[in-house]
């Protein structure tokens, strides 16, 4: 049905005898329409991650309105400079990544090295300052389970806190059981993040992603910035909005 | 036989997003970030969990827009965010309207 004329009309003859790239699959007409196929697949992917954390939220948003007191208490158990800090870590490890696509699109090899290494040095900084979080988490028995103490919210020391009734103390326990779950599969995407961005520094140092085809660094970049925007809600949900005034 | 003619419309050039751009996104989230910390520590009552999820969702759109592209990108894929998004509201919203209409007459 396609015939020769269409392509005339086009004033372009760019059919068998073009000279593609060597990255450009056959399946596709052209570089701009295998960068927007490989865009598009992406971002699909990213949406049924939105679902996946979207499920967690929904649990918090349902458990926060049941048991607001509990969630009051154990949001002021959590270090909010700390979690300052890592929010600040995370947008700075955002800005090497879109700094290392930008050198991938440059081509150049060296800058697009040391953005991603950047970008895994910044990565490992929130992971470790959140296993601080974690250790201390440990330490004050707040980690949900047999070893749970609830004696800090009966008998607070902090003089803000209001004494919870020990029924609504043990709730507080859902707190720290979304936090873990919620922070945790954030950090799980950050080291399976990491664990790629070593890959993709390997194969950079051997020359690739700086010859034009850079679909890899893009789309891991889209993966890096989403990782953020989860952060970016997490944040101020478990650490920001019910601190004590 | 290769096809051709009808993707042409295709054939526009790749926006790239310069360093410039980023440094000015990343300083607006870094503001931000300082900002939102700073609005915790004062009582507005029911508007402090609003106000830290409007700054968030500011955030996060500049991300999406500006590191993620979406602003430079194709029709197809502002679609695709914003039917994600769509779909996430939706199924929010019925959740919660199954959540607060279950009980309904028993208080």
């Amino acid at each position: 049905m396609d015939s020769p004329a269409i392509a005339t009309v086009n004033g372009e003859m760019h059919a068998e005898a073009h000279a593609h790239p060597a990255h450009l699959r056959h399946h596709f007409e052209t570089v701009e329409q295998q960068r927007e196929a490989a865009s598009f697949g992406m971002w699909l992917f990213l949406l049924t991650e939105v679902m996946f954390f979207g499920g967690m939220f929904m649990a918090y948003l349902i458990y926060r309105n049941w048991y607001h007191a509990a969630f009051v208490a154990g949001c002021n158990t959590l270090n909010i400079w700390l979690g300052t800090i890592n929010t600040a870590v995370l947008i700075c490890s955002s800005l090497t990544m879109a700094m290392a696509v930008y050198s991938a699109e440059k081509r150049h090899k060296k800058s697009l090295i040391t953005y991603l290494i950047l970008t895994i040095v910044l990565g490992l900084a929130f992971l470790g300052i959140k296993s601080v979080e974690y250790a201390e988490k440990f330490e004050l028995h707040h980690v949900p389970g047999p070893n749970f103490s609830i004696e800090q919210f009966v008998h607070p020391t902090n003089p803000k806190a209001v004494a919870l009734a020990p029924d609504m103390a043990e709730k507080t326990q859902v707190y720290f059981s979304l936090y873990f779950a919620m922070t945790g599969m954030h950090a799980l995407h950050m080291i399976i993040g990491i664990s790629i961005l070593i890959i993709l520094v390997v194969r950079a140092f051997g020359g690739a992603y700086t010859d034009g085809h850079m679909t890899t660094i893009e789309n891991f970049g889209l993966y890096w910035h989403f990782v953020d925007i989860v952060w970016i809600f997490l944040f101020p949900l478990l650490y920001l909005i019910s601190r004590y005034r | 036989m290769s096809q051709h003619g009808a993707t042409d419309l295709e054939h526009q050039e790749h926006h790239v997003v310069g360093p410039k751009v980023y440094l000015l996104i990343f300083f607006a989230l870094m503001i931000c970030t300082g900002l939102t910390t700073w609005v915790a520590f004062i009582d507005l009552g029911v508007l402090n969990p609003v106000i830290a999820l409007a700054i968030a969702c500011f955030k996060a759109s500049l991300v999406v827009l500006f590191f993620m592209h979406i602003h430079y990108s194709s029709k197809l894929l502002k679609l695709t965010v914003a039917s994600g998004l769509f779909m996430f509201l939706v199924l929010i919203t019925m959740t919660l309207s199954d959540y607060i209409s279950r009980a309904w007459g028993l208080w």
